[in-house]
């Protein structure tokens, strides 16, 4: 198990620089002013420009900007935003109340996704299967927004049960709604991969050798197809945090809430360049990691992936 | 003991009645029914299945709207505004009401549809193409060439298509549907490219392959006419369901503000324009909302059909 | 009118002649995306304590069906229809699902075919033992839950049994996730124990080891065992009763050892002469020979110096023919990358020689791993030959390139194990089998479609199958096709790696006969490589036995069979189930 973090934390490193550069190569490489294109239509002023300038050290050559870059962010130095305020600062205030929020959603989409796709594996072509796929095509076909937006106005505005917008403290049971939201699209695919989990484990040999053992359809059920069919669920959820994080912009940006999302939603509705960068890059590591941590329990899980190769 | 006729039973020995157990010749071949290839068999059953036919008329239907909006409205969806209609609900000739500007909202959800569907389109022919070739090419000959592409397939994948979409839009001068879809494609690839390069692997190993080595057809022609047919079943699934999630993407990012200028007509761009008077008047909002997730969901249902009807295992139980 | 034996009239209180299992008229009826298919139709089956019963068959005979059925673990479009399964005089169709689960495991237990799938990969070996021995309630409380684990997997012949309680399916041979699985199905001591084709998914020998120690145990335990098996041999061997199941019907059934001696259905008795574990001789072809060599015998009203040259000719020839194929000290050497930078060397062929004559067959025997379909491989070059030569024809095939390569694939073609995976399943089989001549350029159109029907008729199967897909034909089909497919360029030499393996006895059967018949009509030559001794005796003139990419011994297969000389050859023969029978033919 050790010799598997340590080989996937190997192979980590390259992807890493290799994301980050091309961020970096994106925004700062391509032909014309990237400030210019940093701020799109608006004019910022010469002294924010010479700012912008020695921060992302644009005289000088293109690699050593990237490796400045890179060593800052090792030491915590993201640059600034437009407001003046340093950018990790920023960060280290936002963060804490996406986590939560993220916390929830995934919360919800686990838990309501693997039992609603359970019971709807197991009772294959039934009511409950039919429109738990119907319900869950839906929300896969709405667009987050505009979820959020039918939410918000269902229940934030006409029934008056949750705030419409969140506080800048941003407690949890503020969140419950904007995590409902951002949860509903993951929540939608876990119900789909679990029923096609479970139906595939349903008829598998090892199940059948499980069931002829004497063991109680409960237990076969909880012990060997559940367990059994957690394992690509697993797996999605790492892939599924990319989504989350611009679920998150999306979301936060709806309900007014002053996360990481929101913040690079105002700063793309402010022309913000520089900050939206910062921001997407940090968001792209913690990406990465989650997705390390994501393999590693995938290893927990399936002892064949520990021992191979 | 030998075979001998006269020697008796025993009281256990049972034999069957000929006319009940009648013994048919040996693996003959079955010629009343017609020839069925697996594409054959793909088309029948999915034939069968109501969903194929909602899907692929919502589908047609879309297509239809997006080439030829001039034939569902002679309305002009951007001209003719006039304050006072400014959020006016549905009247004689304006079925779905007003915008914000007083701009006719079903002349616009009509004229609407191209953009987002050619967002769509131009992404999933652009992916599905650089993901085949890249993936095959990658699973097929292995080796150096597989680990290059495998670490840069895995630099993009670490960046999700709407973030690293965000970062590259807010940079870009032009933005047109051809550079959204060229953008959604730069993050998007990998994902096809991986399946592409799984399936490959596994055809390769087929004794088909083996024995077309062993008459002499060369490497490439092998890939070309044994390995891709055989490969590309799931490919063709995620592709119809990509068509779906792009539309989805490029609705988000002209939601946020990043994605097709304001000028151009999307409905991405209008859900926005209608969010800041939702509480006074939703329906501008919910109807482009609406045809937007009619149309994606037309494409996931077509994409389950597919799946159901390409799946490997229900061929094998024939 | 069935000619069942009635059992003698009784006194319910003896129990001791009751019979433990009684199925009667049995019906099982299976919805599939074609419609409702019968998949038994009135099966009747009798067993006493401590008997063992053996219900043999082909694939789609019903005989799986009819005894998962008896547990009620039926796939899920599966369903009794009629009839009864009385055990102990319990009818366990009717049964309640808590009733069910106490007997499964507790009664009667399971022991399945493919050890590999039925194991949960997740979960370790020490748990799903033990969650078996806490289900039927065998021990109460950890330690002795545990203790008992232990002695079940020393049972089963685990040595380290501690260490091994946290080890995972994967991490075991084929071999001992059978026993374990021998043991879960043992585990309780039941009364009765189903085992569905037990030892089909291993090796030869490993077989015979575990089918000992099933024996032993059910033994020890008076277990009665009802074994499901396709081939007739091991039933014979290993089973006191038998039924021959076909079609969903039993055709016959009774005491094995008469049966096999004296089969009376017509079905049994095709089976009886398939059976390659019981058969005697090889195959012979009923076709006059129309080779080339035949004809210069007689060669009349020639001089003298023309015979004796033509005698010198035919010396020649025939010394070349002698060792048509001739392979010498071939050795393969893989280099496999263990992630990193490591590379370890698996030498899969070492130093293997033997020759094959023109005309005739050859058979390489051994066991998974002991690289005869690597030396297949080599002899296609399809795998580069580390060292050693291939000679074809005088030609040595290892330094061939490009054109001359092409060109000697025309020589030597490949037929290959599985059904399922030989052809392409895109293609038709006209086209499959016109792709050696599209390849090669050989003639037009016309003349391809012409060859394709020849081949089509030479192969026995109707024209009209040129048109269809691999989808719709049969193993036994698709094997043919894949014959006609290597028959296309008129080649010298066929590789048949374990071409009749995964096939049905009877379609085995079909499938021997004519290789042995296109044998002696186009004068080919046959490597023919294989797991199954069995079958070599059938189909072979010549056996090269390998063990651990090494020839361990090589004579004609009647030398082999009367005497072997090596242990390893010995061991093989005698694994063969049903050897010890004697059949008079």
């Amino acid at each position: 198990m050790l010799w598997y973090t340590g080989r996937r934390l190997l192979q980590l490193i390259p992807v890493f620089f290799g994301a980050t550069f091309l961020i970096y190569f994106m925004v700062f490489a391509l032909p014309g002013d990237p400030v210019a294109a940093l701020f799109g239509d608006k004019q910022p002023s010469p002294a924010v420009i010479e700012q912008i300038r020695a921060q992302y050290n644009l005289d000088k050559p293109f690699i050593v900007q990237y490796l400045l870059y890179i060593g800052g962010l090792f030491t915590g130095d993201l640059g600034t935003t437009f407001a003046g305020r340093p950018v990790i600062d920023e960060l280290t205030r936002a963060f804490p109340i996406t986590f939560r929020l993220a916390m929830l959603a995934l919360l919800f989409e686990a838990v309501a996704g693997i039992v609603v796709g359970l019971v709807a594996g197991l009772r294959k072509g039934k009511i409950f299967d039919t429109s738990a796929l119907v319900v869950s095509l839906l929300l896969i076909s709405v667009p987050t927004f505009v979820i959020g937006f039918l939410l918000q106005y269902v229940f934030g505005i006409q029934l008056g049960l949750f705030r419409t917008t969140v506080s800048s403290q941003a407690p949890w049971s503020e969140l419950v709604l904007p995590a409902i939201v951002l949860a509903s699209v993951s929540f939608a695919y876990i119900v789909r991969l679990t029923r096609a989990s479970v139906s595939e484990n349903l008829s598998a040999d090892f199940v059948r050798t499980a069931s002829a053992k004497g063991l109680t359809r409960r237990r076969v059920i909880s012990v060997h197809i559940l367990r059994n069919s957690l394992v690509p669920v697993v797996t999605y959820l790492g892939v599924d945090i990319g989504s989350l994080m611009v679920g998150a912009i999306v979301t936060e940006g709806i309900f007014n809430i002053q996360g990481v999302g929101g913040t690079v939603y105002r700063a793309i509705q402010l022309s913000e360049g520089p900050t939206v960068v910062s921001f997407v890059a940090v968001m792209v590591i913690i990406f990465m990691l989650a997705n390390l941590l994501v393999d590693l329990l995938y290893a927990v899980l399936d002892p064949r992936i520990r021992y191979a190769k | 003991m030998r075979n001998d006729p006269d020697q008796k039973l025993s009281a256990d020995h049972f034999v069957a009645d000929l006319d009940e157990t009648p013994v048919k010749a040996v693996d003959a071949v079955d010629e009343s029914e017609k020839p069925r290839s697996s594409w054959n068999d793909a088309w029948d059953s999915m034939k069968k299945r109501p969903t194929f036919w909602i899907s692929a008329v919502l589908i047609l239907f879309v297509i239809v709207v997006a080439i030829a909006p001039g034939l569902f409205t002679h309305t002009s969806p951007t001209r003719g505004a006039s304050l006072p209609d400014s959020n006016g609900g549905p009247e004689a000739g304006h079925p779905m009401g007003f915008t914000l500007q007083g701009l006719d909202v079903y002349a616009r959800v009509v004229y609407g549809a191209q953009a987002s569907l050619t967002v769509g389109l131009l992404a999933t022919i652009i992916v599905t193409i650089v993901g085949v070739v890249i993936g095959s090419l990658a699973g097929y000959y292995g080796g150096w060439l597989d680990a290059v592409v495998s670490r840069i397939g895995d630099i993009f994948f670490a960046i999700p298509t709407v973030l690293g979409a965000i970062v590259l839009m807010s940079v870009l001068p032009s933005r047109t549907p051809l550079t959204v879809a060229l953008v959604l494609s730069l993050f998007a690839w990998p994902q096809i490219a991986r399946i592409m390069r799984g399936s490959v692997l596994g055809a390769k190993s087929s004794d088909y392959v083996m024995a077309s080595a062993a008459l002499g057809v060369s490497r490439f022609r092998i890939l070309l006419r044994h390995v891709v047919p055989n490969a590309i079943t799931p490919v063709i699934v995620v592709a119809t369901v990509s068509l779906g999630t792009f539309i989805v993407a490029e609705a988000t990012l002209s939601f946020l503000g990043i994605g097709l200028p304001s000028g151009v007509m999307s409905w991405g761009n209008d859900i926005d324009q209608a969010r800041s008077s939702l509480r006074v008047a939703p329906m501008p909002l919910i109807w482009p909302a609406a045809a937007l997730s009619v149309t994606v969901l037309s494409f996931l249902m077509m994409g389950d059909v597919v799946r159901d009807a390409l799946d490997p295992k229900a061929r094998a139980r024939r | 009118m069935t000619t069942t034996a009635t059992t003698p009239e009784q006194s319910p209180r003896a129990s001791s002649t009751a019979p433990l299992l009684e199925i009667k008229g049995l019906k099982i009826g299976f919805k599939t995306q074609a419609g409702y298919v019968d998949a038994v139709r009135g099966v009747d089956i009798t067993m006493r304590q401590g008997e063992s019963l053996a219900i043999v068959g082909e694939s789609g005979s019903g005989k799986s069906t009819t005894a998962t059925s008896i547990i009620d673990l039926l796939p899920g479009t599966g369903e009794v229809t009629g009839g009864q399964i009385l055990f102990e005089g319990r009818d366990l169709t009717k049964v309640t699902p808590a009733e069910m689960q106490q007997i499964r495991g507790r009664d009667i237990g399971y022991v399945p075919q493919d050890p590999m799938s039925n194991l949960n990969p997740v979960w370790s070996i020490g748990f799903q033992v033990e969650e078996a021995i806490k289900a039927n309630g065998v021990a109460t409380g950890k330690q002795a839950v545990r203790a008992r684990t232990i002695e079940v997997l020393k049972e089963a012949g685990l040595g380290d049994a501690d260490q091994r309680l946290k080890q995972f399916p994967h991490q075991f041979s084929g071999g001992m996730r059978q026993r374990v699985l021998i043991g879960i199905g043992l585990s309780s001591r039941p009364k009765l124990l189903i085992a569905d084709e037990p030892t089909s998914a291993l090796d030869v020998t490993v077989q015979r080891r575990i089918l000992d120690h099933l024996e032993s145990l059910t033994r020890d335990y008076g277990t009665s065992v009802l074994f499901i098996t396709h081939d007739l041999g091991l039933a014979a061997e290993r089973a006191e009763k038998l039924v021959v199941m076909y079609k969903g019907r039993v055709v016959e059934s009774g005491p094995s050892k008469e049966i096999l001696a004296n089969p009376q259905h017509p079905y049994t008795q095709r089976l009886v002469a398939a059976a390659p574990s019981l058969a005697s001789r090889r195959i012979q072809s009923t076709i006059e020979p129309t080779h080339a060599h035949a004809g210069e015998i007689a060669a009349e009203g020639a001089d003298d110096a023309e015979l004796i040259a033509r005698a010198h000719q035919r010396e020649e020839a025939g010394k070349a023919d002698a060792e048509y194929i001739r392979v010498d000290n071939l050795s393969k050497t893989y280099r496999i990358r263990q992630g990193g930078f490591k590379t370890t060397e698996l030498k899969a062929v070492d130093d293997v020689s033997f020759a094959i004559p023109r005309g005739t067959t050859t058979a390489l025997v051994g066991e998974s791993g002991s690289g005869k379909s690597t030396v297949a491989k080599l002899v296609l070059q399809l795998e580069s030959i580390t060292s050693g030569t291939v000679k074809v024809g005088g030609q040595s095939v290892g330094a061939l390139r490009g054109k001359e390569l092409f060109d000697f694939r025309r020589r030597v073609q490949p037929v290959f194990q599985d059904p399922y995976g030989s052809l392409d399943p895109m293609y038709s089989v006209g086209n499959t089998i016109a792709e050696p001549l599209v390849t090669h350029g050989v003639g037009d159109r016309k003349s391809r479609q012409a060859r394709v029907r020849e081949l089509l008729e030479q192969v026995s199967l109707p024209v009209s199958t040129v048109n269809r897909y691999p989808s719709e034909l049969s193993g036994g089909q698709r094997q043919r096709i894949a014959v006609a497919r290597a028959l296309a360029l008129k080649p010298d030499v066929i590789v048949l790696d374990e071409a009749v393996s995964a096939l049905d006895v009877l379609v085995q059967g079909q499938i021997l006969d004519l290789l042995t018949d296109l044998q002696t009509e186009l004068g080919l030559t046959y490597l023919f490589i294989t797991h199954d001794l069995a079958v070599v005796r059938l189909i072979a003139d010549n056996v090269a036995v390998m063990q651990k990419g090494r020839v361990v011994e090589a004579g004609t297969t009647d030398e082999i069979f009367a005497a072997p000389s090596k242990q390893y050859t010995r061991e093989l023969l005698e694994a063969i189930p049903g050897a010890a029978f004697e059949f008079g033919r």
